[in-house]
């Protein structure tokens, strides 16, 4: 009955900043716009540079998390810098505690790196020739578990960079030494993807992942009421 | 006072003798005297970087755990002086930090044959330095005092969790070339193994006591010259 009450609690509040999010973002279209052309810019620059040569697969696996990291990082702090921005923290402040909000916000960044993710990766998929995934599975995963980590270190990171000066350079500053030991592991695991290994080879990969989402998920439970409250 | 002094004065005098000893020990190839340090092959001369750099990186470690702490207790008492020793042990990481790398940076070209090569200590240590810019960008970012304590210190904790995942990944990913690399029987962690002889040994465990040491005597003196900034700012 309690634990019934304290996920209530949470995660209804949580739902309803989701919902709110999520609705301002398809009216104003504002960051989904913005992402999608950085997207198609970064890859036909890339496009561009490669010309007709042929590249390793090993590093165009790198490419594609290049482009994926720096379209999450023009993209995810929107969430908590257009609150600043509008002059709305203090209405959230008096309608919820800090937890829900930051819940409700990490959903909301989750399902916006997964749709940004997937475009990227069907873009670049049909755009590059060499790049052929042999196991799709260990790829799609990858993209998955990838989202939810990029999504967990991003959202407390915008949290802190919404109450700074100079919020657009300093987001990719801080998140790049946080988000380093993810990177390597995504790069790693899409390598193993394109040389068609078996499922099983990249669980070590996965369970760095999840991991790595659930240790900065809840170390930023603990730590976003500091962040929000002023 | 006088007590400081003695301190001071106990703390040069270990610190010479540490650079003495690291530099004129000679290396011999069969060491008899407890002076004699045998002769490694491959490294010979080269091998007296271990008594300096790395206690300088131990010393990056120990001021970026100090901060890191400083920061707890900053968000759990609000008290500002908390925050002023965080931003000192940062401080102090960071010049070690850079002094690391650049000793280890001019050794590798010597004996690796370039400046930098990926290994996986290298890498933490480059992240290190990364976490440690980032820190002072946050800081400098931020105009009001406690929002930039808080802030500062929440980042440090969240950049202190990742570490772990340092020592698992990245000898899944690079080969390494420091003691303790893959194939060694430790494996490629960012964490050292060390097989030295005894007097070898000595110098070493040596040179980490003076360096902490030196490391918790510019410490005092940061926090006591920044706690007097912090009040001339505030009269």
């Amino acid at each position: 009955m309690y634990l019934e009450d304290a996920l209530k609690s949470l995660f209804v509040p949580a739902y309803y900043i989701f919902l709110k999010d999520s609705r301002s973002e398809l009216r104003t279209r504002y960051a989904l716009n913005a992402l999608f052309m950085f997207v198609v810019t970064a890859l036909s620059i890339i496009l561009f540079s490669l010309g007709s040569e042929a590249v390793s697969s090993d590093v165009l696996s790198g490419i594609l998390w290049v482009v994926i990291f720096f379209s999450s990082m023009s993209g995810l702090s929107r969430t908590f810098v257009s609150e600043e921005e509008r002059g709305t923290v203090a209405t959230l402040q008096l309608l919820t505690r800090p937890t829900p909000v930051y819940v409700g916000k990490l959903i909301f960044n989750f399902f916006l790196t997964l749709s940004l993710n997937v475009v990227i990766s069907l873009l670049y998929l049909v755009l590059i020739n060499n790049f052929v995934i042999q196991s799709p599975a260990i790829f799609w995963t990858t993209i998955i578990l990838g989202s939810a980590a990029i999504a967990s270190a991003s959202t407390i990171i915008a949290a802190i960079i919404a109450k700074a000066n100079t919020k657009g350079t300093l987001y990719p500053v801080l998140s790049f030494p946080i988000m380093l030991p993810l990177l390597m592991t995504v790069m790693n695991a899409t390598r193993l993807a394109t040389e068609g290994a078996f499922f099983a080879e990249a669980l070590g990969e996965f369970q760095i992942l999840i991991s790595y989402t659930v240790v900065i998920t809840t170390a930023s439970v603990v730590l976003f009421e500091y962040v929000w409250k002023d | 006072m006088s007590k400081y002094l003695i301190g001071k004065a106990i703390l040069a005098l270990w610190l010479t003798l540490i650079i003495i000893a690291g530099f004129a020990m000679p290396m011999v190839p069969s060491p008899q005297q407890w002076f004699e340090l045998p002769v490694i092959p491959a490294l010979e001369e080269k091998a007296r970087i271990i008594f300096f750099h790395v206690p300088m990186a131990w010393t990056t470690v120990v001021a970026f755990f100090a901060s890191m702490i400083y920061g707890m207790l900053y968000l759990k008492t609000k008290n500002m002086d908390y925050d002023l020793r965080s931003v000192s042990a940062a401080g102090l990481g960071t010049m070690f930090c850079i002094l690391a790398t650049i000793t280890g940076s001019i050794w590798a070209k010597f004996n690796w044959g370039s400046f930098w090569n990926w290994d996986p200590r290298e890498t933490s240590i480059f992240v290190l330095l990364l976490i440690y810019g980032a820190y002072f960008a946050l800081r400098s970012a931020l105009d009001v005092e406690e929002k930039r304590a808080t802030l500062s210190a929440v980042y440090s904790i969240i950049a202190g969790v990742t570490a772990p995942f340092f020592i698992f990944v990245m000898p899944r990913i690079m080969t390494g070339l420091h003691p303790g690399a893959k194939g060694d029987d430790g494996g490629s962690t960012p964490v050292a193994q060390l097989h030295m002889p005894a007097n070898m040994r000595v110098v070493f465990f040596a040179s980490l006591i003076g360096f902490t040491l030196l490391y918790f005597w510019m410490f005092s003196l940061k926090v006591r010259s920044a706690r007097l900034e912090f009040k001339s700012q505030n009269l």
